[in-house]
């Protein structure tokens, strides 16, 4: 297997967008995709960082995050979306604002087939759960998508997801 | 036939409980758990409460997530077993974000009040303090009696860290008391009354 060799800027635009949009707090469950945001946001003073053991706990997280006003985002891979279906329940009901960040597997050139149920239906059971969707398939417009759906989210208090394409993370050549 | 009566371990009378708690409140940001915490909580409405009348799991989180926002208040949840069960992963992330100033209390019936009674495992041996404990909460412990509930709602509001109380109460069942239950209505009413003008930035 080898990863993809150019390097990212993505991750960074990501970080600078967060700055901008005033993200306090960042709940995640790692992936790959989100190695490097996840270290930029650790080294920041201003926010505070919070490993999960279930991506569901980020939206209960955020949402009182809200509460006491801390505007949030939650990283995520697409295998996490299902885990947040009946809390997501909160933010549409309560209309709490969040953004969240998800890392595409089980689209572009999958090796792994356990990853395709879920990343075939993120899109369809976050939209059927309240969330207002975006996608991003090109690394240099991660930032503005990134952006977009942040000022959305805390303009009109909803949850946004943006989902951003495995062949933007990179491509695992699983051939011998 | 009659259905056999519930049974739990607790004696301690779980509308009390929470009033004693509450009335020591001050400042502090309150969320509650759905079901019978929330009612519980009902009965002493305040601004500062939220309630959650769904999301069962989500009371410890919100509790985080509103503790770190607000580092200068105390955050209390109150909620039951049930919920707390449903979110256990919960104490393993609260322990180790390790925040200042977060308290859970769990109104344990040892029962699934709500859906007929049915017992939780709770009833069955699970020990959610040494849970608390194991997750690494700077105080977890089991209240059983009057003796232990005074220092322990003390304690609930002094420690600095994160305190986990649970509450073993009796299985007697109250009606629901707050009829306030719009999700986005409460929502705004708590942030309004903490955060002023700026609730609407």
């Amino acid at each position: 297997m080898k990863q993809e060799t150019m390097p990212r800027t993505w991750p960074g635009d990501i970080y600078k967008t967060f700055k901008r949009l005033k993200v306090a707090q960042v709940a995640y469950v790692p992936d790959a995709g989100h190695t490097q945001l996840i270290l930029d946001c650790q080294a920041d003073a201003e926010m505070k960082t919070v490993s999960l053991t279930t991506e569901q706990e980020g939206v209960a997280m955020l949402s009182g995050a809200w509460l006491g006003g801390n505007r949030g985002a939650l990283l995520m891979q697409s295998s996490g979306a299902g885990n947040c279906i009946n809390m997501l329940s909160l933010a549409q009901e309560c209309r709490f604002p969040m953004l969240m960040l998800i890392t595409m597997r089980g689209e572009w050139g999958e090796f792994n087939p356990w990853q395709l149920a879920m990343g075939q239906s993120t899109q369809k059971v976050l939209e059927h759960s309240g969330c207002v969707v975006q996608r991003v398939d090109k690394p240099e417009e991660v930032g503005e998508v990134v952006f977009a759906g942040g000022q959305m989210a805390f303009s009109t208090n909803r949850p946004v997801a943006v989902l951003i394409g495995q062949r933007i993370i990179g491509f695992k050549d699983w051939s011998k | 036939m009659m259905a056999a009566a519930k049974k739990s371990s607790g004696t301690l009378d779980r509308r009390e409980v929470v009033g004693r708690i509450l009335d020591r409140r001050g400042d502090s940001l309150v969320v509650t758990g759905l079901g019978s915490s929330c009612y519980d909580a009902g009965v002493h409405d305040h601004p500062n409460t939220f309630y959650l009348w769904g999301a069962m799991g989500a009371a410890a989180m919100m509790g985080l997530g509103l503790a770190l926002a607000q580092p200068d208040r105390r955050v209390v949840v109150i909620t039951g077993d049930g919920e707390m069960l449903m979110g256990l992963g919960s104490l393993a992330t609260i322990g180790a974000q390790k925040p200042d100033n977060l308290s859970i209390v769990v109104i344990d019936n040892e029962l699934y009040a709500e859906t007929g009674m049915q017992a939780t495992h709770t009833a069955r041996g699970v020990d959610l303090a040494l849970m608390a404990k194991g997750a690494g909460f700077t105080l977890a412990q089991t209240v059983k009696s009057e003796q232990d509930l005074a220092g322990a709602i003390e304690a609930l509001y002094s420690t600095r860290g994160a305190v986990f109380l649970d509450v073993k109460v009796s299985p007697k069942r109250y009606p629901m008391s707050i009829r306030l239950r719009d999700g986005a209505h409460i929502k705004n009413r708590f942030r309004e009354n903490l955060l002023g003008s700026a609730a609407f930035d």
